[in-house]
C-alpha cells in the first residue's frame, strides 16, 4: 500500500516541494543579501539594480576591525609597497588605517562589542538554563504548595513588553551602579529568560518518567546524585533547546542594551547601527559586522542540532 | 538472612486511606506475592517498603530494625519496576553496573560482578547494547540483573512482567521462579494477576481497598478462602457464589439455590457445622470444578438446563440454570453439545464453601 502512490499524491508532493522552496528562498534572501554585501567593494554595495556578480573582497572586514580615516591624497608607491596586503585593500577604497605614535594599528569598537555580546549572552544563558532546570525539576517532582499560582506568577513576568520597564530599570540600575556593566546586562537577560526557561524545562522534566530517579534512589544514590547522573542526561534535549532560545534572545536583545550601556559593556546590536551615522554610511562594513554577528547563533544551533532533533523518549520505558 | 515485618502500617493520600493497619511478617528467602485489584494499596505497600513512600503510622522492620525513617538508598533493597526503568543513555553494562558504582567497589570487582550476573541471566551478548535496542523480555532480564547485582537484602518487584505479552509473560514467570530458587532471596512481588500469584508465591497476601484480606500459601488461599472477596478474586474461572438456604431433609441436609424447586443434597453434618446460620444471610460458594454434571439422572443429582457453553480447549465451562441462578460448571470438553440441553448436576460437598453474606466471612465449614 505504502509503495503505491497515486498520481494525485505525486502531484501534491511536487506542489509541496515548490512551496517549501519558495518559503526557503524568502527566508534565506536577507541572509544572502547581508553575506553578499559583506564581501562587495563599497561602490557596488548600493547600485541599482543590485550587483549580483562581483569580485569578492575582504576589505569590509578589515575596515570593520580597524579605525580608518579618509586619504587626502593617494598613497605614494613606496607607502603602497610597504603596506601589508590588508592595508592595501583599504588604500584601494580611498581610506587609510589609523595608527598610534608607535605605528600600532588602532582597533575599531567592534571586537570589544562582540566580546561583550559573547560574555553577556553565554553567561546569562548558563544562568537562566541552570536555574530554570533546577526550578522546573522542583516543580515537576515535589508537591509544591500553590504550584499553579507560582508558575503563573513566573510566567506573568513576560506578560508586558520588557521595554515598558526600561526607564524605571535604567533609573534603578544607575542608582545601584549597574548601568554600563556586564553584570547588569547579565542579570537583566537572565531575568528575561528565566520564566521562559522554567516553563520550557518543566515540560521536558514532566516527560522524564520519575521511575528513573526512583530506580536510582533504590540503587543507593541520593536525590542529588540521581538528578545529575540520571535526570540531567535525560533532559539534555530539553536543555539544548532551551539554551538555544535563551542564547538567541540574549544575543539579539537591542533595546535594553542601547539604553543601559554606552561604552564598557555595550553589546554588538546597538553598536552596529551606530556606525551608520558616522560620516557617509559604508554599508559593506555594516553588512560585515552583521554577518559576523549572525555566526555564533548559527554555530551554536548547528552544534546542538542533534539534541534538538532527537526524540525525547527512545523506548527504554514501557508504558 | 532477611526478614521484613510490617507492623500496623497506615498510609494516607490526602483524606484517602490507602493502607489500613497492615501487619505482615515475611521470612528469610520467602517469595511473597501481594495480590489485589488496582488501587488496593499493594504497590503503595511495596513502595513504602522500598522507601519511595513515607508512611503515616506503624513500623517497617528489616531484620528487626525499624527502617521507616531511612532513605531508600540506605535500606539495601532492590526494586524492579513495571516500566523496567532502564536508563536510556547508558548501555546495558552501565545499567547493571550502576548500583555497584554507588558503592566503593573497584573497577575490576564491578566488572566481574556485572559479568557473573549477566551470565546467570543470559544477557552477556547484550551488555554493549542500549536499552532501546532490546526486546521486552530482554529489558526485563536486564532490570532483574540490575536489581540482583548488588546482592540486596530483599528484592521488590512491581508487576515486573505486566507490560509483556501473554506468551512472554509465561516464559518470564518460569524464569523468575527458577531464579528465585537458584539465588534465594527474600522477595516481594506485586501483581493483579492471580495466576502469576499462584504460580510464583510461597505465600500470597491478598489486599482489597487497603485492607489485608488473607495471607496463605497458594493452596490455602485457593481451597480455604477467608472471605467472599478472596473466594471470587482467586481462581479462574471465578467461583460461583449464590445465596442459599439450608433445610433438614431426613438423613441429609438440603441446600437450595436461586429459589429452585429442589435443593442439592449435603451430609447431615452440615447443619451442626453451620451452627445456626442455616436461615438467611448465607451464601454457598462452589468452584466450577465442584459442580459435577451427568447426562443421566442419578441419586442426588438435580435436573438442570444448560445455557452457555464456553469451550476452552482442555475443558469446557458450562452455565447451568438452577432456579433463577446461574451456576458455572467445568466439564470435559465436548461433554455438553450446546445450550438448551437437559443434564443433571450435583455439588461436591467437599468443595463447597459457606459464607456469611453480611460480613462476607467464610464460616469455615469443611465437609
Amino acid at each position: 500500500m505504502a509503495a503505491v502512490r497515486t498520481s494525485s499524491e505525486i502531484g501534491f508532493n511536487r506542489v509541496a516541494i515548490v512551496a517549501v522552496l519558495v518559503v526557503t528562498i524568502i527566508f534565506l534572501a536577507p541572509i544572502y543579501w547581508i553575506a553578499s554585501t559583506a564581501f562587495k567593494p563599497r561602490n557596488l554595495a548600493t547600485t541599482i539594480p543590485p550587483t549580483v556578480v562581483f569580485q569578492p573582497e575582504i576589505s569590509p572586514f578589515v575596515k570593520l576591525f580597524t579605525k580608518r580615516s579618509q586619504l587626502r591624497s593617494p598613497p605614494t608607491p613606496e607607502e603602497y609597497a610597504a603596506a601589508p596586503w590588508w592595508e592595501r585593500v583599504v588604500f584601494n577604497g580611498g581610506e587609510k588605517i589609523v595608527r598610534d605614535g608607535k605605528g600600532r594599528v588602532q582597533w575599531s569598537g567592534y571586537p570589544s562589542r562582540f566580546m561583550n555580546s559573547l560574555i553577556v549572552a553565554i553567561t546569562s544563558t548558563i544562568l537562566a538554563v541552570g536555574m530554570g532546570t533546577f526550578t522546573a525539576y522542583g516543580f515537576s517532582r515535589f508537591r509544591v504548595k500553590g504550584e499553579a499560582d507560582l508558575l503563573f506568577f513566573i510566567l506573568s513576568t513576560r506578560m508586558l513588553p520588557p521595554v515598558v520597564v526600561a526607564i524605571p530599570m535604567f533609573l534603578m540600575y544607575r542608582a545601584v551602579g549597574l548601568n554600563d556593566s556586564h553584570l547588569g546586562l547579565i542579570i537583566l537577560y537572565t531575568a528575561f529568560n528565566l520564566s521562559f526557561s522554567v516553563w520550557l524545562m518543566k515540560g521536558f522534566m514532566d516527560e522524564i518518567p520519575k521511575e528513573y530517579e526512583e530506580a536510582a534512589l533504590v540503587d543507593g544514590y541520593t536525590r542529588m546524585e540521581a538528578f545529575f547522573k540520571i535526570v540531567l542526561p535525560e533532559a539534555a534535549t530539553g536543555i539544548a533547546a532551551t539554551a538555544v532560545f535563551c542564547f538567541i534572545t540574549a544575543w539579539n536583545e537591542y533595546a535594553f542594551a542601547l539604553i543601559m550601556t554606552n561604552r564598557r559593556a555595550q553589546t554588538a546590536p546597538p553598536f552596529i547601527p551606530s556606525q551608520v551615522g558616522a560620516g557617509l554610511p559604508d554599508w559593506t562594513v555594516i553588512a560585515a559586522g552583521t554577518f559576523l554577528f549572525l555566526l555564533p547563533v548559527a554555530i551554536f544551533t548547528f552544534l546542538l542540532r542533534n539534541h534538538l532533533l532527537r526524540g525525547m523518549s527512545f523506548g527504554a520505558i514501557r508504558k | 538472612m532477611t526478614q521484613i515485618e510490617l507492623r500496623g502500617v497506615q498510609k494516607y493520600f490526602g483524606a484517602v486511606q490507602v493502607i489500613k493497619d497492615l501487619n505482615l511478617k515475611i521470612d528469610d528467602n520467602e517469595f511473597i506475592v501481594l495480590l489485589g485489584q488496582s488501587g488496593c494499596g499493594k504497590t503503595t505497600t511495596l513502595r513504602a517498603i522500598a522507601g519511595l513512600e513515607t508512611i503515616d503510622g506503624g513500623d517497617i522492620l528489616i531484620d528487626g530494625k525499624p527502617v521507616q525513617h531511612l532513605k531508600a538508598a540506605d535500606r539495601d533493597i532492590a526494586m524492579v519496576f513495571q516500566s523496567f526503568s532502564l536508563y536510556p543513555h547508558m548501555s546495558v553494562y552501565e545499567n547493571v553496573a550502576f548500583p555497584l558504582r554507588a558503592t566503593r567497589k573497584s573497577r575490576a570487582e564491578i566488572d566481574s560482578e556485572v559479568r557473573s550476573v549477566a551470565k546467570t541471566l543470559q544477557i552477556t551478548d547484550l551488555l554493549e547494547k542500549k536499552p532501546s535496542a532490546l526486546s521486552g523480555g530482554d529489558m526485563q532480564r536486564v532490570a532483574i540483573g540490575r536489581a540482583l547485582v548488588r546482592r540486596p537484602k530483599a528484592m521488590l518487584m512491581d508487576e515486573p512482567i505486566g507490560a509483556l505479552d501473554a506468551k512472554l509473560r509465561e516464559e518470564m514467570r518460569a524464569e523468575i521462579k527458577r531464579l528465585h530458587i537458584k539465588q534465594g532471596s527474600t522477595s516481594i512481588y506485586v501483581t493483579h494477576d492471580q495466576i502469576e500469584a499462584m504460580s510464583l508465591a510461597d505465600r500470597i497476601v491478598i489486599m482489597h481497598e487497603g485492607v489485608l484480606q488473607q495471607v496463605g500459601s497458594p493452596d490455602e488461599v485457593y481451597s480455604h478462602p477467608a472471605n467472599l472477596f478472596v473466594a471470587q478474586f482467586v481462581g479462574s474461572p471465578v467461583m460461583n457464589v449464590a445465596e442459599a438456604s439450608v433445610t433438614e431433609k431426613a438423613a441429609s441436609a438440603s441446600v437450595t439455590v436461586g429459589g429452585a424447586a429442589a435443593g442439592f443434597e449435603f451430609p447431615r453434618a452440615l447443619l451442626s457445622k453451620l451452627n445456626g446460620h442455616a436461615s438467611g444471610q448465607l451464601a454457598l460458594g462452589i468452584r466450577p470444578e465442584g459442580v459435577i454434571v451427568r447426562r443421566e439422572a442419578a441419586e442426588g443429582f438435580l435436573p438442570v438446563e444448560t445455557k452457555i457453553v464456553e469451550p476452552l480447549g482442555s475443558f469446557d465451562i458450562v452455565d447451568l440454570m438452577v432456579g433463577s441462578k446461574m451456576l458455572r460448571a467445568r466439564t470435559k470438553s465436548g461433554f455438553v453439545s450446546g445450550p438448551g440441553e437437559k443434564v443433571f448436576a450435583r455439588i461436591d460437598p467437599a468443595q463447597a464453601h459457606f459464607f456469611d453474606t453480611a460480613s462476607g466471612r467464610s464460616l469455615g465449614v469443611r465437609l
